[in-house]
């Protein structure tokens, strides 16, 4: 335990910089999330050592590079397949996928579904552009019906996947969503992603200016951001609006967006992070109306709720198995149960 | 032969050299189990033997049917056995179409037994007999020695009383096949006994029942009359010490489980089920005990990126699979070439392509292994010459993976993986050493992280994380020489392409050089085999050369890089005969890498070589 206090006392976001010319296209929302990444690890405690970023490919996977820790950047939509390994193999490890849009919920689509449901102790971010930006503009399963894209001239015909609907649905034990011009509020999410023990999922709004640009500023500029986000706290009531005038209450299984001067607080929707069907709701926040109104996109923990790890169980399962039967030597696994003799 | 009549017991006794035994009869009627059972006995008598078990992809095809036939066929004798056998001397027929089927290989005037209440109206008409055909009462079998025993009957009034119901006594029956054929062939019953009280320990009504047909059997054939030919093979004169019996994929598992004992590496498989390779991951996830991790991934590509993620922590990895599974792999294993880590994949083959012949052999992903990955990503091919062998190999590919920083290619097939034979096992003491080293501290002369510095033989150091002051960055993006970095520049490249083939060419400083296994370092013709046509390729040999012809055979289990000295070998033989379950794979890479003017022999039909076209070939050449 020394080792950790001590690292936490001298680390700095310094020391997770690596000697690479960070190549991201200016203004890229990546810049953002490796600053906060580098100011919250020190905070973390874990020793530097231990930590282990596995990223998949397109830009943000170019993050494993960048920060200095260990790191593996991998193949397009492994990089849940690859920590799986890695924190299976050595559960002391600090893992944490970097992964987009495209890398997790279309080539990595299995890789991903199958990461909530096993929870594994590690950290899944992703980046969501909602563009394939390192291909150079084609609509991603994330992009919204309509998207003109150079491979939708006009106008894609799909769904987007809503990833916290779909994280849910796979038995994601914790579910989260931040973005890259939120500073603050992304150190804070990732902190208690980092913090918490299971798979937790991160979604991060990432601009991309390139092919997408200002794809989520309507959940961060000034005039609009009150309006169209609501952040969550846990214990605390859902309130939004420029001057926190609205406030949102369940009538039954639907959210009603109700005036607080007229309505009052007491009876608004209170955020509860281990409520697994208010977290269905608050996923739906999204692309669902509900008796006609739309509601503001949530920020912050929408679920988070510790079930058995896949790395403990299998330690677990291995330790007990092997107090109650002892390790076998060797020689008597090559020969078996059934030998005879040739003299 | 000696024939003998014996007077006591109205039954002439024929003793054998070798004899093969086909069990043949529906899938649900447990033929496989029979099978087994029938060869433990005679692996623990001492006979030498090869079994090949051959069964549908169906679980459970229409019952009755030619498509749901599952045969077991076992070779045992006491000289040294290696296939399986061409023939059947003795086969059993649980039903019409286990007879429809595997008639064709019984030996004129070999023996059938077979199970009447599988030969009625309904079941001759599920096998597509005609309608007015009744083979076990026109004259289809008047060249064999037929045995009609009404096996079911005589399951159901052994069990009557005994309270089970009409399914448990149904599943008796093939205890009375076991039973009568132990008879047959003067085996006592003690080993089977000894194996039902086991395995249904908590179900004593259950061993009492199969111990009682099994009983049964033997009883009907030494009281009734209708038996009077028993056969007796002797115990072969193998090599003293001790044995065991052992299919190909748990010799597999656990060569595996000794290479991570002996290296002192913690062994973590990640795999997805698949035909025929399953049953290694069946058998390591047993041994939890010893701290082996086996993790069943969501797919196959899963499957090996699991284990490259262990390797990367600095375990042991593996990925088993077939196929289908090899190829859904391929950009994972590039990457494990890019990365120089450990891995190997083994690669239980099967018929191809795409889901092709799931339960049947074959030999055809050779050109894959070596070459099936995009951009130039040479990795070592090894190859298992039979059930034991696959131990061998999997120890080898274990040592070549860790001290040469590589994926590993094992290929082994169906044939092998699932057949058996007795092997005389080693003790933990005789395996080769293998050595292991994780980078400890920085190793650049200015105290820097060099993770691509290479040794003597061109391997990079292993790095685990979690360990302090090493901390680096690595990936699928070419690596600059030495330092590791991304590099994009294009002579940097081309060094980088030379320097992994090299590191792969540079292994055949570790393996054993290649040596003829029958026959002399010159002869008129040599065959050239690998992977599991060892067997019939050596049987025919050694046949030959008895008769007098000049032939050798030689046998690769190291397939890339090639044994230094195969080169100057072949040059010692006039014709060269390469034999293979495929249309001329390692035929196409001798060629073109030795220059020579090889023969090939291609059979690609699921089923491996028989001795007797084997030889037919090796004459016909020696004869032109």
């Amino acid at each position: 335990m020394e080792t950790v206090l001590e690292n936490e006392i001298k680390l700095t976001s310094k020391d997770f910089a690596t000697d690479q010319d960070v190549k991201w296209c200016p203004g890229c929302g990546d810049y953002s999330i490796l600053k906060q990444a580098q100011t919250i690890f020190p905070e973390l405690g874990v020793p530097k050592e231990n930590l282990v970023f596995i990223s998949g490919i397109g830009c943000s996977s170019r993050f494993t590079y960048y920060m200095d820790t260990y790191g593996m950047h991998s193949i397009h939509g492994r990089a849940a397949a690859i920590a799986s390994g890695v924190k299976a193999a050595n559960p002391d490890l600090s893992v944490w996928i970097v992964s987009g849009d495209g890398d997790s919920f279309s080539i990595g689509g299995n890789h991903f579904i199958h990461a909530m449901r096993k929870n594994f102790n590690f950290n899944y971010l992703v980046f969501n552009n909602q563009i394939y930006s390192l291909t150079k503009g084609q609509y991603s399963p994330t992009s919204e019906k309509g998207k003109v894209t150079k491979t939708t001239p006009f106008g894609s015909i799909e769904e987007p996947f809503n990833p916290s609907e779909l994280a849910l649905g796979a038995k994601a034990s914790f579910v989260s969503r931040t973005l890259d011009r939120d500073p603050k509020h992304m150190q804070m999410v990732l902190k208690r992603a980092g913090e918490f023990k299971g798979t937790s999922f991160v979604e991060i709004y990432q601009n991309c200016p390139v092919f997408n640009d200002a794809a989520f500023f309507a959940f961060s500029d000034k005039e609009t951001k009150k309006e169209e986000a609501v952040f969550l706290e846990h214990g605390k009531p859902l309130i939004f609006g420029h001057n926190d005038e609205k406030g949102i209450k369940l009538d039954g299984l639907t959210p009603v967006i109700v005036n607080i001067a007229e309505n009052g607080l007491s009876d608004l929707w209170i955020h509860d992070e281990k409520d697994k069907t208010k977290a269905n709701l608050l996923s739906r926040f999204f692309d669902t109306t509900f008796n006609g109104e739309d509601l503001p996109r949530p920020f912050g923990i929408l679920y988070a709720d510790e079930r058995p790890v896949y790395d403990e169980g299998m330690t677990m399962q291995i330790e007990e198995i092997r107090s109650r039967k002892g390790r076998m030597p060797l020689n008597k696994i090559l020969s078996g149960d059934n030998t005879w003799i040739i003299a | 032969m000696t024939n003998e009549v014996n007077l006591n017991n109205t039954y002439t006794e024929i003793e054998a050299e070798s004899m093969v035994v086909r069990f043949s009869g529906d899938s649900g009627d447990g033929m496989q189990l029979t099978g087994m059972q029938f060869t433990d006995t005679a692996a623990f008598l001492g006979n030498d033997l090869s079994t090949f078990p051959d069964y549908p992809s169906e679980i459970r095809a229409p019952i009755g049917t030619v498509a749901g036939v599952s045969g077991f066929q076992v070779h045992f004798g006491s000289k040294e056995i290696y296939t399986p056998g061409d023939e059947f001397d003795v086969m059993v027929a649980m039903n019409a179409a286990a007879l429809k089927v595997d008639l064709p290989r019984l030996k004129k005037g070999g023996v059938i037994i077979a199970n009447i209440s599988g030969f009625d109206k309904k079941n001759l008409g599920l096998a597509k007999y005609p309608e007015t055909a009744d083979p076990l009462e026109d004259l289809t079998l008047d060249n064999y020695i037929l045995h009609k025993v009404d096996i079911t009957k005589n399951t159901k009034e052994c069990l009557a009383g005994t309270g089970l119901g009409t399914k448990e006594i149904e599943r008796s029956k093939n205890m009375f096949v076991l039973g009568l054929l132990f008879w047959t062939f003067e085996k006592p019953l003690d080993h089977t006994i000894k194996f039902i009280e086991e395995k249904f320990a908590k179900k004593p009504e259950i061993a009492d029942a199969n111990i009682k047909t099994l009983k049964a059997g033997w009883n009907y054939g030494e009281n009734t009359e209708i038996f009077n030919i028993r056969f007796k093979v002797t115990a072969a004169k193998q090599p003293s010490g001790v044995y065991r019996n052992i299919t190909g994929n748990h010799a597999t598992a656990i060569g595996l489980i000794a290479a991570s004992d002996k290296s002192g590496l913690p062994l973590f498989l990640g795999s997805y089920p698949i035909t025929p390779a399953t049953d290694i991951l069946h058998e390591l996830s047993k041994y939890k005990a010893n701290g082996v991790k086996t993790f069943q991934a969501e797919d196959e590509i899963a499957g090996v990126c699991s284990a490259i993620g262990a390797s990367y922590t600095g375990q042991l990895a593996i990925t088993t699979t077939s196929g289908p599974g090899l190829a859904l792999k391929t950009e994972a294993i590039g990457l494990a070439t890019m990365l120089e880590i450990p891995l190997v994949i083994v690669n239980v083959q099967r018929g191809g392509p795409s889901t092709g012949l799931p339960t049947k052999t074959e030999q055809a992903d050779l050109l894959m292994a070596m070459h099936g990955r995009h951009g130039e990503a040479p990795l070592a091919v090894l190859a298992a010459t039979s059930p034991s062998d696959c131990f061998s190999m999997a120890y080898e590919a274990c040592r070549i993976a860790v001290e040469h920083m590589t994926p590993v290619i094992l290929l082994t097939d169906g044939y092998i993986a699932n057949g058996s034979e007795p092997w005389r096992f080693p003790i933990e003491d005789d395996l080769k050493p293998i050595s292991v080293e994780f980078l400890g501290k920085p190793n650049g002369e200015n105290g820097e992280i060099l993770p691509y510095k290479r040794n003597e033989k061109l391997v990079r150091p292993w790095i685990k994380p979690g360990t302090k002051g090493l901390e680096h960055r690595i990936g699928g993006l070419e690596k600059q020489d030495i330092t590791g970095n991304v590099s994009y520049d294009p002579l940097n490249h081309e060094t980088m392409v030379h320097l992994r083939a090299e590191k792969i060419n540079k292994i055949a400083d570790y393996i054993p050089e290649l040596k003829p296994d029958t026959g002399n370092d010159k002869a008129k013709l040599l065959v050239l085999g690998w992977g599991s046509t060892y067997g019939a390729i050596k049987t025919a040999v050694r046949e030959a050369i008895a008769e007098g012809y000049d032939v050798a055979n030689a046998h690769l289990r190291y397939i890339n890089p090639f044994p230094k000295n195969l080169g100057e070998l072949l040059k010692g033989y006039d014709k060269v005969l390469i034999p293979e379950m495929n249309s001329g794979q390692l035929l196409q890479l001798i060629r073109a890498k030795y220059l020579i003017d090889a023969t090939g022999f291609s059979k690609v039909q699921g089923m491996p070589f028989t001795t007797t076209e084997m030889k037919a070939k090796i004459v016909e050449l020696l004869n032109q």
